[in-house]
């Protein structure tokens, strides 16, 4: 008996070892690990571009600049995955920048008080306007897509109102706090920070039964609402929970701004669902990490400083970018065999 | 104390009726089985019962207490464990999170995952299933493997009332007895267990009682002993039935249609084998042999190694479907609702889809011309639909398979790869399907026939190649092919079996 559950135990070892999980995770998240190798090379051929054209390696201002940039498009397409993992998607992600954004310029002041009252107005503000579109998909079953389209309509609007014209104020505090330079561990950029802790958020959110129950609905609803999860409830949490990262996002666009505009996140929308795309979520839903959609929006925003570095034509620009994101994806499609078929 | 009970309940859908003040009650420490048609109700009863459907009208009880059971999770509540049907597993998501979805091991308010794995492989051993990864993707496992799954999830919540619709559907024959040895246990445990199916062998074997369902009313329970399969299907289908099987047509002439040399692939080695003109010629074993992978081959899906295929004696190349169907192969699958039909679309485009080019001119589909050879497949087939317009996923099951090779048909193919296309199909359909399968042999057309029900391929088939671990290891010829003639070689225990069984 005793040498049988001994067997059984080491048996169990064996397959729940780190080393077996780990093969199955590689097996199993092609797409995100994909999206790292994109970003790798991204950065390799930034480097060399900078290198080239400058003449010395890049500091820590195009290092802080970098993660800035990427960490607005990076907070957008957090929400974007939590609603794309249900099999939905959320256009209004821009309007709710917009909006955030152009609160925070015409609101903030310069005292901790305010920053602090600021931003949890803002999320607040997030997390209703996400609330509302989850209530209209999940109760009213409406198409997320025309719902989403109809808030970021009004949304859009609702900024302008608020900020009619370029502007508003950020103090300088709140912008070194999200923005700057933080003095840990030298002189590391706030952004990176903040980038590390929304991974390991996301580590966190992925152990919870809420995310189990979008991945669920995202794989099939039908079969998720008949296993007994609350479908109706994880929905309207993910677009709420989604509303807060567009309004993050909408924050932090002002802070790196050191003002507003309320048509500046309206790009957002799309960019927040290509950076989900590049991660390797599947539009589809029930697949794909937030991780992926972060190492997305790297991907994104070094486009514009490859582009740059190479002297391409300004206008252009865009140009150059959708025919990057066409062969970026060409690129995995034609990888992702070759790494699952060892398996 | 009836365990479950459900009174008068009447449920429509559109238009449709699907239960008609049915009652259905069952007892702790039973194994009851819920019988009729395709269409019949059981189903609906099932979900209702279930909470996934609500009803139009009637009452539930639960232990002897009136209760609404609002969605599934009130029944989970209330120890009511379903397998439905349509299984409800998450194809992206692993066995582990599969199987302790919404109750995992949890670690500081988070989920624990390697204690959720552990559980999990722990659970599969409880129940005798070794063979499964707790880490794999539900998406890379076989039919089979997935309902097994499926089953030791919804068991391992120890229900009080266990509702499996159709379980054994997609399992072969040694599953079958793994799954009747834990319903055995459950039984004396107390559990009440409902199972649907259309295998009667099955019912008889394990059932104390059996209702029967027709038309989305109850038509009687009655004690598992006091019912014959004729009477059964007589109070099932409502009229008498001519259930002998019809033996296949003896073979006039020896004309070889397809042949295969050598065919290596997924899961195949050295495979050879001709079919001729007219023959139904039986693809058997264990589930799992590489008879899927034999298929899909053939139909190139899958890639070919090495080999050859002929056609008619021509040597061709088949490296997508689209070049098996141009050399007259069609391949009907065991998942019509997932791999062929276009459900929501009616029969007509659901016919005509692959040879629109032949019915249209100029890109304009000529309505006259593709009406009538729908009409012609209709007759032909003696498919059962109210309308060319119909949509195919209202049929019932047996129709839908008609439409499908009535497809298949229409584009002039001679070869057809029929991969157990009676599964989950009632009883008065199989038969059906059967006779049609004699008329097509008699036509002319080369059947491969794979099945999960040995004896209806002894009595449907001329001949019968024996697969084991990608080979073919035995042919059985008849004519009177016996079951266990196939059984015994499939699980090679002997060499020899006299085959020729008087009957």
């Amino acid at each position: 008996m005793s040498t049988t559950e001994t067997k059984t135990d080491t048996e169990l070892a064996a397959h729940t070892s780190a080393e077996a999980r780990f093969q199955y995770y590689v097996a199993q998240n092609v797409p995100l690990l994909l999206s790292i190798g994109i970003l790798i090379a991204m950065v390799m051929i930034y480097l060399i571009l900078f290198v080239l054209t400058q003449h010395h390696l890049p500091g820590n201002f195009e290092f802080s600049t970098t993660l800035n940039n990427t960490m607005t498009v990076g907070l957008a397409a957090i929400g974007q995955t939590l609603v794309v993992l249900t099999g939905g998607i959320d256009l209004s992600v821009g309007g709710i920048v917009d909006v955030t954004n152009s609160l925070a310029a015409q609101m903030m002041h310069d005292s901790p008080g305010s920053m602090l009252e600021i931003t949890l107005l803002v999320l607040l503000v997030g997390a209703g306007a996400g609330f509302i579109n989850g209530i209209l998909v999940a109760y009213g079953r409406l198409q997320p897509i025309i719902v989403t389209i109809a808030t970021l309509a009004i949304w859009q609007g609702v900024a302008l109102l608020i900020l009619p014209q370029q502007g508003g104020f950020i103090p300088t505090g709140f912008t070194n706090l999200l923005a700057g330079n933080i003095r840990v561990l030298g002189n590391l950029p706030s952004s990176l920070i903040i980038f590390i802790l929304l991974i390991l958020l996301w580590q966190v959110l992925r152990r919870t039964r809420f995310l189990v129950t979008l991945y669920a609905i995202g794989n099939d609803e039908r079969a998720a609402r008949a296993n007994g999860a609350p479908v109706m409830l994880a929905k309207v949490g993910a677009y709420t929970v989604g509303g807060i990262f567009s309004g993050l996002a909408g924050l932090y666009l002002a802070a790196v701004a050191t003002s507003g505009d309320a048509t500046s996140g309206t790009p957002l929308t799309l960019t927040s669902i290509a950076a989900v795309v590049l991660g390797g979520v599947s539009l589809f839903g029930g697949r794909g990490s937030a991780i992926g959609s972060l190492m997305g929006a790297a991907i994104l925003t070094l486009i514009l400083s490859v582009l740059f570095f190479a002297g391409v034509n300004p206008q252009l620009q865009e140009f150059f970018q959708g025919l990057f994101l066409i062969l970026a994806v060409i690129a995995s499609t034609l990888v992702r065999p070759l790494l699952q078929s060892g398996r | 104390m009836t365990s479950i009970e459900g009174r008068d309940i009447s449920k429509s859908f559109g238009g449709v009726q699907a239960l008609h003040k049915a009652s259905f009650s069952a007892e702790p420490g039973e194994v009851h089985a819920l019988v009729g048609e395709n269409g019949a109700g059981k189903s609906t009863m099932i979900k209702i019962l279930s909470g996934l459907f609500r009803a139009d009208a009637g009452e539930i009880h639960v232990q002897g207490h009136e209760v609404v059971l609002e969605d599934p999770q009130a029944a989970l509540r209330l120890s009511i464990g379903t397998i439905f049907q349509e299984l409800t597993l998450l194809p992206y998501m692993t066995v582990a999170e599969n199987l302790l979805m919404g109750r995992e091991p949890r670690n500081l308010g988070l989920i624990d995952r390697k204690a959720t794995i552990s559980a999990a492989w722990k659970l599969l051993r409880e129940h005798g299933i070794p063979g499964i990864e707790p880490l794999e993707l539900v998406a890379n496992l076989s039919l089979g493997q997935r309902q097994i799954v499926e089953i030791v999830k919804v068991i391992s919540r120890n229900p009080q009332v266990l509702f499996m619709d159709e379980p054994t559907s997609a399992l072969a024959e040694r599953e079958v007895e793994w799954l009747f040895g834990i319903i055995r246990k459950l039984r004396t445990q107390g559990t009440c267990i409902v199972f649907t199916s259309h295998r009667w062998n099955e019912i008889k074997g394990i059932a104390d009682r059996i209702t029967i369902f027709r038309n989305g009313e109850n038509v009687g329970t009655y004690e598992a002993t006091d019912l014959n399969e004729q009477d059964a299907v007589e109070r099932m289908t409502g009229r008498k039935l001519n259930m002998l099987y019809t033996e296949p047509s003896p073979l006039t002439e020896q004309t070889p249609m397809l042949q295969v040399h050598n065919l290596a692939g997924t899961g195949l080695q050295e495979v050879s084998l001709t079919a001729n003109r007219g023959e139904v010629l039986g693809i058997g074993g264990l589930a799992g042999q590489g008879q899927r992978e034999l298929f899909l081959t053939l139909f190139g899906v899958n890639h070919l190694k090495s080999g050859t295929i002929e056609v008619e004696g021509k040597q061709v190349r088949i490296s997508n479907p689209r070049d098996a169907i141009n050399k007259g192969m069609a391949l009907i699958p065991e998942d019509r609702k997932t791999e062929g039909l276009l459900l929501p679309l009616p029969v007509r485009q659901n016919l005509t889809l692959p040879i629109l080019r032949q019915v249209s001119r100029n890109g304009f589909i000529q309505r006259l011309e593709e009406t009538s050879l729908i009409r012609t497949m209709i007759d032909r087939l003696s498919i059962l639909t109210p309308s060319d317009d119909q949509p195919v996923g209202t049929l019932s099951g047996g129709n839908q398979q008609k439409v499908l090779i009535g497809r298949w048909l229409l584009t002039k193919a001679r070869i057809l790869l029929l991969y157990d296309v009676t599964r989950g199909v009632d009883v008065a359909t199989k038969y059906e399907i059967y006779e049609l399968i004699r008329r097509l042999s008699e036509e002319g057309h080369t059947i491969l026939f794979y099945s999960t029900d040995t004896e209806e391929m002894a009595h449907v088939c001329h001949r019968v190649l024996v697969m084991r671990e990608g080979r073919i290891i035995d042919e059985i010829t008849g004519p009177h092919i016996a079951p266990e003639a196939i059984v015994a070689a499939a699980i090679h225990v002997i060499a020899q079996v006299n085959v020729e069984v008087p009957r």
